[in-house]
């Protein structure tokens, strides 16, 4: 199956909610956790961090914004809007990844937990980078070439979170504990990000994307084999403890963080920037 | 090629990468075609990376750049993701310019996926890298033990990786 134009993904309603469903996703999904990772800019532990966890950020934002130009070429609205303009039930981000990155804002107390970023990050990138593969061989043609530029940039985002992740779990002392407890937070609600939501079947089956089991099943082969490298237990329960976002299930972090995102946007929403 | 050809890559050679004013968008390998249709003028042109805030400002810098041939009406620049932009796709020219501004051009991968990369000042292949990511979303920071000097590079992107 190759669907090669806008025209053809049309032609069938079931693929046309199928291919718009999952784009929503994987832009929500970037565009979120972007930005999250922009407000440690100037905050990282270290300068050489915070120019490298920049250009991820950047890289992050530029990912969501191909999937959302997707979404216009598709007839689903300006690029910005679909970014800034949507409500809060309209988005479909795993609730993981609007989660805070600690108590305090960027302008007042910032306490962020770096082992919770880290955690996150590492996680989301590897399962990004596992669904990014498969959508290499996508039935959308235009969503394959897509694919295959972000997952280039992915490569070097890949290797960097899991070089924070082993040499954080493998150190001594405090940060192997604070690891542990990061990793407990973070899979209570990894079940979302894993989650392909209401549409999965017509996902896999008009060969958008492989299946969620499929995909699950990769992961935990590559978590596997970190966690052994990083000498920790090999438990993977994860949950949706707080919601189901491809849903539009969110939490109040969602709406704080998309005030502050789209403050410019909503001020003046024909300004070109 | 036709004289118009000529007269159009002349002019795509002269706009540089914003951050890189030594070298041309030609020879970083970033325009895929050109296409004349009637009084229009279609430049398919390759993102290097996704969230290079300097595509825009290139963009722009096509438009200004071709109009001042006063051949064509309309100028459409495009981006397009196939083929994906690599860093073979930088020239021989792209190359030795991208090392006048101080930054080593794209290294090549080995067999295994390493790569390594030369002084661009000294030559010297006594360097350490300090970053794999850089001031901006395509460079690298390292520094050379040999002549002492920090320095940037392209990084290697491949589909392979």
């Amino acid at each position: 199956m190759n669907i090669t134009s806008v025209e053809e993904a049309k032609r069938d309603s079931a693929y046309y909610e199928a291919l718009t469903q999952l784009l929503y996703q994987l832009a929500d999904d970037d565009f979120i956790i972007a930005y999250r990772g922009s407000e440690w800019l100037g905050l990282a532990p270290h300068i050489e961090e915070d120019v490298a966890f920049s250009s991820i950020n950047q890289d992050t934002m530029g990912h969501a914004a191909m999937y959302y130009q997707l979404l216009e070429e598709l007839g689903e609205g300006k690029l910005d809007y679909l970014a800034h303009g949507r409500k809060v039930e309209e988005r479909v981000n795993a609730i993981l990844l609007e989660k805070v990155n600690g108590t305090g804002t960027y302008l007042t107390e910032p306490k962020y937990d770096w082992a919770f970023t880290v955690v996150r990050h590492y996680f989301y990138t590897q399962y990004k980078k596992i669904k990014t593969e498969s959508l290499k061989n996508s039935s959308y043609e235009p969503l394959k070439h897509v694919a295959y530029k972000v997952n280039m940039e992915l490569y070097y985002h890949l290797l960097h979170w899991r070089t924070w992740f082993h040499q954080l779990c493998t150190a001594n002392g405090d940060a192997k504990t604070r690891m542990k407890a990061a990793i407990s937070i973070v899979l209570e609600d990894f079940g979302g990000v894993v989650h392909l939501g209401p549409a999965q079947k017509e996902m896999t089956s008009f060969q958008l994307i492989d299946s969620e089991k499929i995909l699950r099943e990769r992961f935990l082969l590559e978590m596997k084999q970190m966690f052994e490298k990083a000498d920790l237990n090999f438990t993977m329960n994860m949950e949706m403890k707080r919601g189901n976002g491809r849903l539009g299930e969110h939490t109040s972090d969602l709406d704080d963080a998309l005030k502050t995102l789209s403050e410019v946007y909503n001020s003046n929403p024909a300004a070109i920037w | 090629m036709q004289k118009v050809e000529i007269l159009i890559w002349d002019s795509l050679h002269k706009v540089k990468d914003p951050e890189i004013d030594t070298v041309s968008i030609v020879d970083l390998g970033m325009v895929e075609d050109v296409q004349i249709m009637d009084d229009t003028l279609i430049v398919k042109m390759l993102p290097t990376f996704m969230g290079c805030p300097a595509l825009d400002i290139i963009k722009k810098n096509v438009e200004t750049e071709i109009n001042l041939l006063k051949i064509f009406n309309n100028i459409a620049v495009q981006f397009i993701y196939h083929p994906p932009w690599t860093s073979d796709r930088v020239t021989e020219q792209g190359r030795e310019n991208l090392k006048k501004f101080g930054i080593a051009p794209p290294p090549q991968l080995d067999e295994g996926g390493e790569w390594h990369v030369d002084c661009p000042y000294c030559d010297s292949t006594y360097t350490t890298l300090e970053n794999l990511f850089g001031p901006t979303a395509c460079r690298s920071i390292l520094y050379c033990k040999g002549c002492k000097n920090p320095f940037e590079a392209m990084k290697p992107v491949s589909t392979l990786m």
